[in-house]
């Protein structure tokens, strides 16, 4: 491991007060001590537990660059005992030890899990056969007696599938560490819990599931662009104007069957006038990069209309599951997008997770992720999924003008004629929000891109 | 069926001749236009989809494919595609879904040329198509990429 107390040169005085330097997106050396030093230090999120839902349930993934499995080993039935995958707001009570393996064969080092998603009694590697307990344990080895003593001894952990250092989950959010050692998932998430709740809380029955396949894209741009683009109050009249445009004409008396009707709101909604993120639209930053923007919805704006009859059922289940004024005030909560700085952007009220993957210094994937309210009506998912079509799918009307601007961000940060890049809407009049954060000026603010490179700062020192 | 090649090259011409709004003349007041995300994915509503607009998305697609501000055909794309193997749709392939008079499955190629940068597209077509007058309309249009479920980037160009 590196010195990261000392002065690296490579990074020195990149992040200046309202500032950055245009190698920060464009640089691969600078992206490869990201890998090292950010993505192997933070907690990174690795999927929901409804993904592994039972024992040899499996889900592939990538923690920074490292590819890794996210599985559910063991019998069932164990009490709620989770040790690896710790909740930190209580027990999983489906049993099974969740556990992060590196996706590594311990012998020549294939990729041992190909498929992305399954079930499986046991993991086999394709090369020579090497077969691994879901818990990464080693339990066959062909021609065993062909290594000398000292060589390869089954029994050994380090010739296993090796798990990830730390793992833990929040309300079924399952996040892990490559790092050994560093904050609690507690202290990193901090406020940030709150956005989790929200999500979860509206669950009728208090439970959600990962439904619906994933919705794709990918981007040639930096993995940063996309969160300080999610939360930019700014960007949607500007880069989505040709969307706000087309709905803004469209003819409301057009067959639809349900599907032009979400999409169609939000591009409206998109436009709403810069008085409006002037005026009503917040935005808080927390430490370890998080942000939120909120207060963007009432009843009237809100894409998923509560005028909607679903909406109206889905209240009257609320209340009757919760109580008038739980439901009140669960559904009182008015979040719009929270990140979590640098792996996860999501949107309770539309039950909306992006999880954005690192490629290369110019090369990154999304891949977006709806939930099912357990409990609520039916009609409600079939929102989600019509909501996930028009912001994450590569085709959406909106979201391809999202890429062509960080495409051009690349190619324009690319240029030497201003190495300098301000990020200063705002700078100075954020105030403590009383929950350890800052409330940014307005909703046009750019406290999240500056926050998020505070903690980019600590984390590339090694502080 | 010579009438109906005819009229799905026509469909493709004007798609590769940027004519939006011709392509979306041909499809019916309540017709829907599905690209779906996984093979063999069996609905769009339960499932989310690369597209999945019915007539009135549809037409704010189209509406902003012409809006001069649309970022991510500034510079256009230029397409070339190719209609062929095309026969009529055997009912295991449609599933039973929306009335129509013909149901007909076809494959394609199409390049994307955009920038600095060409593309290529494959995949699997099925028109589900109405009479009208002496010629038709598209009453429901699939497209399976053969890399449906890649992560691809930005798509702006129906196929």
């Amino acid at each position: 491991m590196a010195n990261h107390s000392r002065i690296d040169s490579r990074i020195e005085g990149l992040v200046q007060p309202g500032r950055v330097h245009r190698r920060i997106y464009t640089d691969p050396a600078i992206f490869e001590i990201e890998m090292e030093r950010l993505f192997g230090q933070s907690w990174l999120y690795v999927g929901h537990e409804s993904q592994v839902r039972f024992p040899g349930d499996f889900f592939c993934t990538r923690l920074g660059r490292e590819p890794v499995v996210l599985v559910r080993h063991g019998t069932g039935n164990k009490n709620g005992g989770d040790k690896n995958a710790g909740d930190i707001n209580g027990g999983d009570k489906n049993g099974g030890d969740i556990t992060v393996l590196y996706n590594r064969c311990g012998h020549r080092g294939a990729k041992v899990v190909a498929t992305e998603s399954g079930s499986v009694r046991e993991f086999r590697c394709c090369y020579h056969g090497w077969t691994y307990a879901t818990d990464g344990r080693l339990i066959s080895v062909p021609v065993r007696q062909g290594y000398p003593e000292g060589t390869v001894d089954i029994a050994d952990p380090a010739y296993g599938m090796q798990a990830v250092p730390r793992v833990a989950s929040y309300r079924g959010f399952i996040f892990a560490s490559l790092s050994a050692t560093g904050p609690s998932l507690t202290d990193f998430l901090g406020h940030m819990t709150t956005s989790f709740d929200d999500l979860v809380d509206r669950a009728p029955d208090g439970e959600i599931e990962v439904a619906g396949g994933i919705a794709r894209h990918a981007y040639r741009g930096n993995w940063k662009l996309i969160f300080e683009n999610v939360n930019d109050g700014l960007h949607p009249l500007s880069v989505h104007l040709s969307s706000i445009e087309a709905a803004r004409a469209q003819d409301d008396a057009v067959w639809s069957d349900g599907a032009g009707e979400i999409g169609i709101r939000q591009m409206r909604q998109n436009g709403a006038p810069l008085e409006f993120w002037d005026k009503q639209v917040g935005l808080w930053a927390y430490p370890f990069g998080h942000s939120y923007l909120g207060d963007y919805h009432d009843d009237e704006k809100l894409a998923v209309a509560r005028q909607d009859p679903s909406f109206q059922d889905y209240i009257e289940i609320m209340e009757a599951k919760k109580g008038r004024e739980r439901a009140r005030q669960i559904l009182g909560v008015t979040r719009w997008n929270t990140n979590i700085y640098p792996t996860i952007s999501f949107m309770s009220q539309f039950r909306q997770l992006r999880v954005i993957q690192p490629v290369a210094v110019d090369r990154t994937d999304v891949l977006g992720f709806c939930f099912r309210l357990k409990g609520a009506p039916e009609k409600m998912f079939r929102d989600t999924i019509q909501f996930a079509n028009v912001t994450n799918a590569s085709a959406s009307p909106v979201l391809t003008d999202d890429l062509e601007t960080y495409d051009r961000l690349r190619g324009g940060l690319e240029s030497g004629g201003n190495d300098w890049v301000p990020m200063s809407r705002g700078l100075g009049r954020d105030v403590a929000d009383g929950n350890g954060g800052l409330q940014a000026e307005n909703g046009l603010s750019e406290l999240h891109i500056r926050n998020m490179f505070d903690s980019w700062s600590g984390y590339m020192a090694g502080t | 069926m010579e009438e109906i090649e005819a009229f799905l090259f026509h469909e493709a011409r004007l798609l590769d001749e940027a004519l939006y709004d011709d392509w979306l003349a041909l499809f019916t007041d309540t017709a829907w236009y599905w690209v779906p995300i996984q093979p063999r994915q069996d609905n769009p509503f339960d499932t989310v989809s690369i597209i999945y607009d019915d007539r009135k998305l549809l037409e704010t697609r189209v509406r902003r494919l012409r809006n001069e501000n649309i970022h991510a055909q500034s510079p256009p794309s230029r397409t070339s595609r190719i209609i062929g193997n095309i026969v009529g749709a055997r009912s295991d392939e449609t599933g039973g879904v929306t009335a129509c008079d013909f149901q007909i499955s076809s494959r394609f190629q199409m390049v994307e040329f955009r920038r600095d940068e060409q593309r290529l597209f494959a995949g699997a077509l099925l028109h589900g198509l109405v009479r009208d007058g002496e010629g038709f309309k598209i009453a429901w249009k699939r497209v399976d990429l053969v890399n449906c479920d890649a992560m691809m980037e930005g798509i702006t160009v129906p196929f």
